[in-house]
């Protein structure tokens, strides 16, 4: 296990917990757990929490023949696939959304590559490439900017980020990581909303590059 | 396991013993007990359905997701870690799981599993019983709480809460429950790293 510093907060995964989050900040609080058993403990924490309340509903009576269906499909239901496993340094939540393939990286200059994994109007997820001393772009952003360290490390104004650490950006943190020497920083960052690049990336062509 | 089950769902049941929920669970991991298993549907697919109705679903709808759910938790009991979870969280998150994968039409992102081989030591009744008591605990924290703090609680569980409504409302106490669990899974880890 890695010595984790940086934690998810403590709403954000009770909101996964409860089903409130959307796809990409879900991928995130998968992955941070798969390394982090500080939040891991956290999230099982959570549950139990949600288990009582589910538990001290009023129950809803179902149709009377629901259960000897199930009693009957018991032995006859195949087990759905489980989620891929873990492989290197991607968690097993990553490799699906990769579907179980190596990341296909689209080059965006000065040696930073992306792999976008999810894109939809809830917000985006991608793996960002970034050589050792390479700065990412100075950018802000509309909403929560999530960026969890799978290999390397960065460093910015809030502070030093290596693998299994998780940086929570606000909107008004205009902030510029910079992966530290050795080897590459590679990152799964989510938002819920596209990024502003201040410089770099001209904003013309950030819906052809989705960030 | 030698010990007393608690009343379903009350929050006065005894605190020595595990609930007889997490006892049913565990006959079900164990010894494939199909009585065990009726049981457990008879309890919780009324309170699954009940969640999910809140959620504006159509009750054929939310049948379906009762009945895929209740079949997973056959399928996957043996997943089940009672020194981690009361049998009802950990049936909260498998409904969870297959409502997000019904309405999203796609997997939702999962931590991957610590699960123990065969060979790791056997948790002690002491660990499940002391899970259970932190639940009580949680249970009666709840319960003290001033109502519209409850009741905005119950909203989030039941998932009623937008995420940035979550963010802005008072979250449980979690008390001594996280740091079992952390324990827990600490001898997880040594108990894996043992087996490599
Ligand atoms: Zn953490």
């Amino acid at each position: 296990m890695n010595t984790v510093t940086h934690h998810l907060p403590d709403w954000m995964i009770r909101a996964y917990v409860a089903g409130g989050l959307g796809r990409a900040f879900s991928l995130v609080v998968a992955a941070h757990v798969t390394l982090c058993d500080e939040c891991r403990a956290q999230m099982e924490g959570e549950e139990a929490s949600g288990g009582i309340v589910f538990e001290d509903q009023r129950p809803e009576a179902v149709a009377v023949d629901l259960k000897a269906r199930v009693m009957a499909s018991l032995d006859t239901v195949p087990a759905s696939p489980a989620q891929p496993a873990q492989q290197g340094i991607y968690p097993g939540a990553v490799m699906a959304a990769l579907k179980g393939r190596a990341p296909r990286w689209r080059t965006l200059g000065g040696g930073i590559r992306q792999a976008v994994l999810s894109h939809d109007a809830e917000g985006s997820a991608r793996l960002l490439y970034i050589p050792g001393r390479v700065a990412v772009p100075d950018h802000g952003h509309k909403g929560l900017e999530l960026t969890l360290v799978l290999q390397g490390s960065f460093a910015d104004e809030t502070g030093r980020f290596a693998v299994g650490d998780v940086e929570v950006a606000g909107a008004e943190l205009e902030h510029q990581p910079i992966a530290e020497q050795g080897a590459p920083c590679i990152c799964l960052a989510a938002t819920d909303a596209p990024l502003r690049f201040s410089s770099f990336v001209p904003r013309l062509l950030q819906p052809i590059f989705r960030i | 396991m030698p010990v007393k089950p608690a009343p379903p769902g009350t929050s006065d049941a005894p605190m020595d013993a595990p609930s007889v929920q997490t006892l049913w669970l565990l006959a079900v991991r164990d010894h494939r007990d199909r009585a065990a298993f009726g049981q457990l549907f008879d309890f919780y697919a009324p309170r699954i359905k009940s969640m999910l109705m809140r959620g504006g679903m159509s009750a054929a709808a939310v049948e379906d997701i009762v009945q895929d759910a209740m079949i997973k938790v056959w399928q996957r009991a043996e997943q089940f870690d009672p020194t981690r979870a009361p049998a009802s969280a950990w049936i909260y998150r498998i409904a969870r799981n297959r409502q997000i994968e019904v309405l999203r039409r796609e997997r939702r992102p999962l931590p991957d599993d610590l699960i123990s081989g065969d060979e790791a030591s056997d948790p002690d009744a002491a660990d499940i019983i002391g899970l259970q008591q932190d639940a009580n605990h949680l249970r009666a924290a709840l319960h003290r709480l001033p109502q519209d703090q409850r009741i905005m609680i119950e909203q989030a569980f039941l998932g009623e809460l937008t995420h940035s409504e979550i963010r802005d409302a008072t979250g449980l106490a979690l008390g001594t429950i996280k740091s079992r669990i952390r324990l827990a899974l600490e001898r997880l880890r040594h108990d894996l790293r043992t087996l490599r």
